[in-house]
């Protein structure tokens, strides 16, 4: 293939998954920005997002999964912060390993109930795009259209509305906006609500893309907390940049060298950021 | 309730929410959707000494879309066997245990078969990584480990003299049957797209040897994790001036792999000659499949019936329950991998008859069983062999047999080519039987 259809495909690639790793990593990045946790088991919510797309499109339609999935999701997570992360008080330490029970719970549910095996659907919208060099799913492209719909609506909520606002209150001093009057316990809920909700959209619109499986949610989430770490922990802007960055990274060196090499590439970056400057691009103050 | 203390109340709570969610996995067993998970216990009165044949199954991880149809197989070939009187009268008991489609849980699994269930013999794995970590193990353990795995590497001569592989040929034969046929009707500049693991270099090193031989050129090679969910990004490296994509992918997203590359290559396809691994599980009528027409698939046994029209096709496909199309007869849309499952159904049979020549009656007598099947130069074709006769050769621990290639015609395979057994005949590198036991 010639340089530029290369150029361009590996653009096409890029922004297609930079722009839902965004998606998935905002949601992981706004837990930790408000709540001050990290989420081990917000991949397992990617999963949990297309799982339940796949049941509710091909037992009614998509436009039913996409509503109802990500709901779906959000409420799973309110119970898991009400039983689980609040008893132990938000606790880093005892959330990392909580999390990770939450992850291996909703794998094996998922592999109990739903099986081993690995199940797509048909896109809702479908159309190849005939482009000079190879051809393309429009499909695709109207997942990154939806992604960058769903980030700027998901900044709206946070920069224009109180939810947003008590959000960002309770993210800069807990203690002070507390006193402010801001009902922190349900703020913290609704972050962790609103985190999962992103990654199940992501689940949702990747889903006729690829298949759900009971495993899809470990790579995303290393991808997820690469980019949380480049981006700055708590950063929003900074986990949307490093999201783009890392997929258009993904997508050139995929398409001219290898993606494992991308891989590499994106884990050297990670490195990187942790030893020369470990808040990352945006975040917030050193160490 | 101060930090750390843990008290009465909290105790209690997490007992009680303990039990609860075992209470609650025992009753989601039966919700499942997957029929093989509902019940890992194959039941049965035992009656006298029953012979414990312990099977290695890929019940989930990538390999679980096999796993799930060898699993079927297993229990129709053992329900037929113990129909008939059993195996040397005695009643087949299968033990089977989940090995994840991990090597390292496979060698857990070879130890637990042998040495908690103590059963006679193990078999059944397929995944090339997970034959080559298990093997070894078995051969240490020193029980017969027979594989359905269609790699290279039990006739490479580099596993043990317990491991077989009698019920399913291996791809060095596999491609050099096929690379005339390939070279003479399709073009011959290949680019090959393989998965980057044992099986996926077994390709790639025999169909370059083969194609070397016949004149041919490789021109690129496109290797692809079995584990990645996306492949486009790949595409790129297939050259413009490709004559013919050779493509042969395993795992969970098989699906996603041809459609995407229907989508990316569009009218402007080269010829493709695909192995039906790609395919397996996979409706051929599925939407974004339309480009596969008129493309070429190797099949091992065709999945459309009357493709390969004997008097033990319909027995077998009622016995394992599959449709004329390749599909479960329950559920259209479960379709079968019907081109390796066969592996499990004759090499159970193989046991059969390796333990009533070789006269085996307890796990002390190995050596005779070894022997034995080592010496059994043919395996007919018949219900016990439905796929077609097999020739074996005792010093490669290998099964030789036909290999068919189909064309995809209005959704559906038609075999336009069958290959005989010499055709994929290659000089024997190694000799098991001159090791020790």
């Amino acid at each position: 293939m010639s340089l530029e259809g290369q150029l361009f495909l590996a653009l096409l690639e890029g922004a297609v998954s930079g722009l839902v790793l965004a998606l998935m990593a905002l949601g992981l990045s706004l837990v930790f920005g408000v709540m001050r946790i990290v989420n081990v088991a917000h991949g397992e919510f990617y999963m949990l997002g297309a799982v339940l797309a796949w049941y509710l499109a091909t037992t009614a339609n998509f436009l039913v999964a996409l509503v109802a999935a990500p709901l779906i999701v959000g409420g799973v997570a309110l119970a898991s912060d009400r039983l689980v992360l609040r008893p132990i008080k938000y606790a880093p330490e005892a959330t990392i390993v909580a999390t990770i029970g939450l992850l291996y719970i909703f794998q094996q549910l998922v592999l109990s109930i739903y099986g081993p095996y690995a199940r797509s659907i048909a896109p809702p919208v479908y159309f190849r795009v005939d482009l000079p060099w190879f051809g393309y799913s429009g499909y695709k492209i109207i997942v990154a259209g939806l992604a960058a719909l769903l980030l700027a609506a998901t900044w709206l909520l946070v920069t224009r509305t109180r939810l947003g606002l008590y959000m960002r209150a309770t993210q800069q001093d807990r203690e002070i906006a507390q006193a402010f009057g801001v009902p922190v316990e349900r703020i913290y809920a609704a972050a962790f609500a609103l985190g999962a909700v992103l990654a199940a959209l992501a689940g949702v619109l990747v889903l006729p893309i690829q298949q759900a499986h009971y495993l899809m949610g470990l790579d995303p989430l290393l991808l997820s907390f690469m980019v949380v770490i480049i981006g700055g922990l708590g950063s929003l802007k900074g986990t949307l940049a490093a999201a783009i960055l890392i997929g258009l990274v993904d997508g050139l060196v995929s398409v001219f060298f290898t993606p494992t090499l991308a891989r590499i590439v994106a884990s050297i970056l990670v490195a990187m950021v942790l030893v020369l400057r470990t808040e990352g691009l945006y975040g917030e103050g050193a160490g | 309730m101060p930090a750390g203390k843990l008290t009465r109340r909290a105790a209690l709570k997490a007992a009680g929410a303990l039990a609860g969610a075992g209470v609650a996995s025992r009753l989601l067993g039966p919700l499942s959707l997957d029929p093989a998970l509902r019940s890992s216990v194959y039941a049965g009165a035992p009656s006298g000494a029953p012979l414990k044949i312990g099977f290695q199954v890929h019940r989930t991880g990538i390999g679980a879309a096999y796993g799930k149809w060898y699993d079927r197989t297993a229990v129709a070939a053992v329900k037929l066997i113990n129909a008939r009187g059993g195996i040397g009268g005695r009643r087949v008991e299968i033990v089977a245990e989940d090995d994840g489609t991990d090597p390292k849980r496979g060698v857990e699994v070879v130890e637990k078969l042998a040495q908690q269930h103590k059963v006679d013999f193990i078999f059944g794995t397929l995944f090339s990584h997970v034959v080559i970590a298990s093997a070894p193990r078995a051969g240490e353990l020193k029980i017969p480990y027979l594989v359905v795995s269609e790699g290279y590497h039990v006739a490479s001569g580099k596993m043990n003299r317990y491991t077989f592989q009698p019920g399913i040929t291996d791809v060095r034969a596999q491609v050099t049957a096929l690379a005339p046929f390939v070279l003479k009707n399709l073009g011959k500049k290949v680019t090959m797209v393989f998965p980057d693991y044992a099986f996926g270099h077994d390709h790639r090193d025999f169909f370059s040897a083969a194609v070397a031989k016949q004149g041919g050129k490789i021109h690129a090679l496109v290797p692809i994790p079995p584990t990645e969910a996306s492949f486009t990004k790949y595409f790129p490296k297939i050259p413009a001036d490709t004559e013919v994509l050779y493509h042969v992918m395993v795992g969970p997203g098989v699906l996603t792999f041809v459609k995407e590359l229907g989508e990316h290559f569009g009218q402007k396809k080269p010829k493709l000659f695909g192995f039906i691994d790609s395919l397996e599980a996979v409706d051929f009528a599925s939407p974004g499949l339309e480009y596969l027409e008129g493309s070429y698939i190797w099949e091992a046994f065709p999945r459309y019936a009357g493709q390969y029209n004997t008097q033990w096709e319909k027995p077998y496909r009622d016995a394992v329950g599959v449709d004329a199309n390749g599909a479960s007869k329950s559920d259209a849309k479960d379709v079968s991998t019907y081109s390796h499952m066969f592996g499990v159904w004759e090499t159970l049979f193989v046991i059969k008859e390796a333990v009533e020549k070789s006269g085996y009656k307890t796990t002390k007598d190995y050596k005779g069983f070894i022997e034995t099947l080592e010496k059994t130069g043919t395996f007919r074709e018949g219900l016990e062999h439905p796929q077609g006769t097999k020739r074996f050769v005792g010093r490669l621990h290998q099964a030789f047999g036909q290999q068919f290639v189909s064309q995809v015609a209005g959704k559906k395979l038609k075999v336009v080519h069958r290959t005989k057994i010499e055709d994929g005949m290659y000089a024997p590198e190694a000799d098991y039987t001159k090791q020790p036991l």
